[in-house]
């Protein structure tokens, strides 16, 4: 495996500096020079070059057949036998994959006492349902789970295997790739069948949203990812009265050892608190100036059937909970309105709120830099303006 | 106790580095947990260990400031292009020559940001595990109590010892360094560690042992700022109330 500039086509122009992440690469004497030191070979400098002068040689072969494994895998996870809405997500973008490859597509369900979430999918375009029950899989537990699905996957060969990027999905996953020995990419965005060679093509964001990668896992199956919530709409319900087959599993208790234990669940008492699942979110930032005024935040989102979130800012000052942080080390949204109020908009809270459908900032501050990713910049104080909308919303509706 | 920072250290500008912010929490769980166990005559140390090129040393020591008694850097060239999957086992070989009680990590890098490793270091080393912690309740030689951050609420779990924890920022506050951290991170002596000190053969390290592959990097479509509106508080609001029944919000 190498990294190498092609010398003829190279002709210095530095465009591959610039996309370098690591700073790896110099141009002396009109040629790129790339430092095999810093080098992590991302293959950003690959794609930003115009002249196809660096080239990436692989000399990696699968080791087994691959043609062996067929059909597209969603992971059904439920919570306490009520399927996670990202799995209908999941049945949507999962159909059209198995379309595109011709192959059929299952949902998977590890638990007990699942009849509701095979109702629930029954509606739904799933060619199949595995099943696979006991009274030790209750509840999840990562390594109990991994071990049982790692074993499911080595004896049916799915092609492709995907999850949502949950916490539990994406603890999850990753326990079964590395047992599976096969690639898993985190938090798609984008999933795609290759049109020439059949592959998934997974694309997802990376350095906080600030880059974009596509991401192959060419030489082991299945080719699994996890993906966000609320990227890909809900699958369309079924409209013919096929039902899928449900395929109920053998079970191995010899896989069921866990060294943890679940001694107690604490449900959230803030009702208002799931934010990756609203689709409005009216977030405060240090313009909310005093933890009383999320109250004022509070009443719009309950006006508009969604949920309060918050910058570091306000988090940090100890105004509201952590849960409730968007942002680089809180939260990826992407609801379909977000109102950014009395937040300035640094580059970390952009990470988490920047693919949302329509941004709408209420800043005092005429140069905060959340107006320059807003598609709706008002320039005012939100402690005013908040309150007033709430209040003629509501009295549009004769509530008040 | 030892520690391991997720994959390697943020890179700046090819030169700087510093320590990811989630591994702050995560180093920082380390040492309190150390220093709860010398209260009680109890042994324990901090080891901090990153996997990064050269660089990476900079954060380790930083890593030393705030509190770890030491640090190992694992770097050749044959970690290279490692993804997740290649990342954590390359760890899972340095700790277990390590054999410690716990293994502490961020949630995720602000890099990367896949909160894969974590797990997959478990995995690797065949360790109990408990991600997304955002407390430790209680901690005695077979087993501790953790509180888990999950989306709707918490989850109180036991975890047989040796484990790999993952931590969420909600675990603790950060410490600054000390004068005597800082002092101790400048005299020392890091290690470094390379494919053969982890008895790891090539064929799953870096490029060559990692299942996926960055086929192409891109910039996300730009978003430019649009209409900005200013004027008296009532009109604004009437203009907004009009955008919410526009976008069919009310």
């Amino acid at each position: 495996m190498a990294i190498r500039v092609i010398s003829d086509k190279c002709n210095g122009c530095g465009l591959c500096v610039k996309s370098c992440p690591v700073g790896a690469i110099e141009v002396t004497n009109k040629q790129a020079v790339i430092d095999l030191d810093l080098c992590n070979y991302c293959g950003s400098c690959v794609s930003a070059c115009r002249f196809r002068a660096i080239v990436v040689d692989i000399e990696k072969q699968p080791i087994e057949n691959l043609d062996q494994y067929k059909g597209v895998w969603v992971y059904g996870e439920h919570f306490k036998g009520n399927i996670a809405p990202v799995v209908l997500e999941l049945v949507g973008i999962g159909r059209q994959l198995a379309d595109d490859r011709n192959t059929e597509l299952a949902v998977v369900v590890l638990g007990d006492g699942l009849d509701h979430a095979i109702e629930e999918l029954s509606g739904y375009p799933v060619d199949k349902i595995y099943l696979y029950e006991a009274p030790e899989l209750a509840q999840y537990d990562g390594e109990r789970y991994s071990r049982v699905l790692a074993d499911v996957i080595r004896e049916l060969k799915p092609e492709i295997m995907l999850a949502g990027a949950t916490t539990q999905g994406r603890s999850f996953m990753s326990q079964v790739a590395v047992r599976v020995y096969t690639g898993l990419t985190a938090d798609c965005t984008g999933l795609a069948i290759g049109k020439d060679d059949g592959l998934l093509y997974q694309t997802r964001p990376a350095y906080g949203g600030n880059v974009m990668a596509t991401i192959l896992c060419p030489y082991t199956r299945p080719q699994m990812a996890t993906v966000r919530h609320k990227v890909f709409p809900i699958s369309p319900k079924r409209s013919n009265g096929a039902k899928p087959e449900v395929v109920r599993l053998n079970t191995k208790p010899q896989l069921f050892s866990s060294r943890s234990e679940i001694l107690d669940f604490i449900e959230s008492c803030e009702e208002t608190v799931n934010i990756t699942e609203a689709d409005v979110i009216v977030s405060g930032g240090r313009g909310i100036q005093d933890p009383a005024n999320f109250a004022l935040l509070e009443e719009l989102a309950k006006t508009l059937g969604g949920a309060v979130g918050a910058s570091r800012a306000a988090v940090d000052a100890g105004w509201i909970p952590y849960c409730h942080q968007v942002g680089q080390t809180g939260k990826t949204v992407c609801p379909k309105l977000y109102i950014a109020c009395g937040i300035s908009g640094a580059v970390q809270h952009q990470a988490g709120m920047s693919s949302s459908e329509t941004i709408i900032a209420i800043n005092k501050d005429p140069d905060a830099p959340i107006f320059q990713i807003a598609d709706f910049g008002i320039v005012a104080d939100c402690l005013e303006i908040v309150p007033l909308i709430t209040k003629k919303i509501r009295a549009m509706r004769g509530e008040i | 106790m030892k520690f391991d920072p997720e994959t390697n250290a943020l890179i700046r500008e090819g030169v700087e580095s510093q320590i990811n912010p989630f591994d702050l929490y995560a180093l920082e769980e380390a040492v309190r947990v150390k220093e709860r166990l010398q209260e009680q005559g109890d042994e324990a140390t901090v080891v901090a260990m990153s996997m990064g090129p050269q660089q990476a040393e900079e954060a380790l020591r930083e890593a030393i400031s705030l509190g770890a008694d030491s640090a190992i850097l694992l770097s050749d060239r044959a970690f290279r292009g490692s993804d997740t999957w290649a990342t954590s086992y390359a760890l899972a070989r340095a700790l277990l020559k390590l054999e410690p009680d716990i293994v502490f990590c961020g949630m995720q890098a602000i890099d990367g940001d896949t909160g894969q490793v974590g797990p997959g270091i478990a995995v690797h080393m065949d360790y109990a595990q408990a991600t997304y912690v955002a407390r430790i309740e209680s901690l005695d030689k077979k087993k501790m109590v953790v509180r888990r951050l999950l989306e709707n609420g918490y989850e109180i779990c036991s975890v047989r010892l040796p484990a790999v924890l993952t931590v969420v920022k909600e675990i603790n506050e950060p410490r600054t360094p000390s004068l005597r951290g800082k002092m101790n991170a400048k005299k020392a002596q890091i290690p470094v560690w390379t494919a053969e000190d982890i008895d790891a053969p090539e064929d799953k390290l870096g490029f060559q042992g990692s299942p996926t592959q960055v086929v192409k990097v891109f910039s996300p479509p730009h978003r430019e700022g649009g209409e900005k509106w200013s004027g008296e508080p009532d009109e604004l609001a009437d203009k907004l109330v009009g955008l919410l029944k526009e976008l069919e919000i009310v």
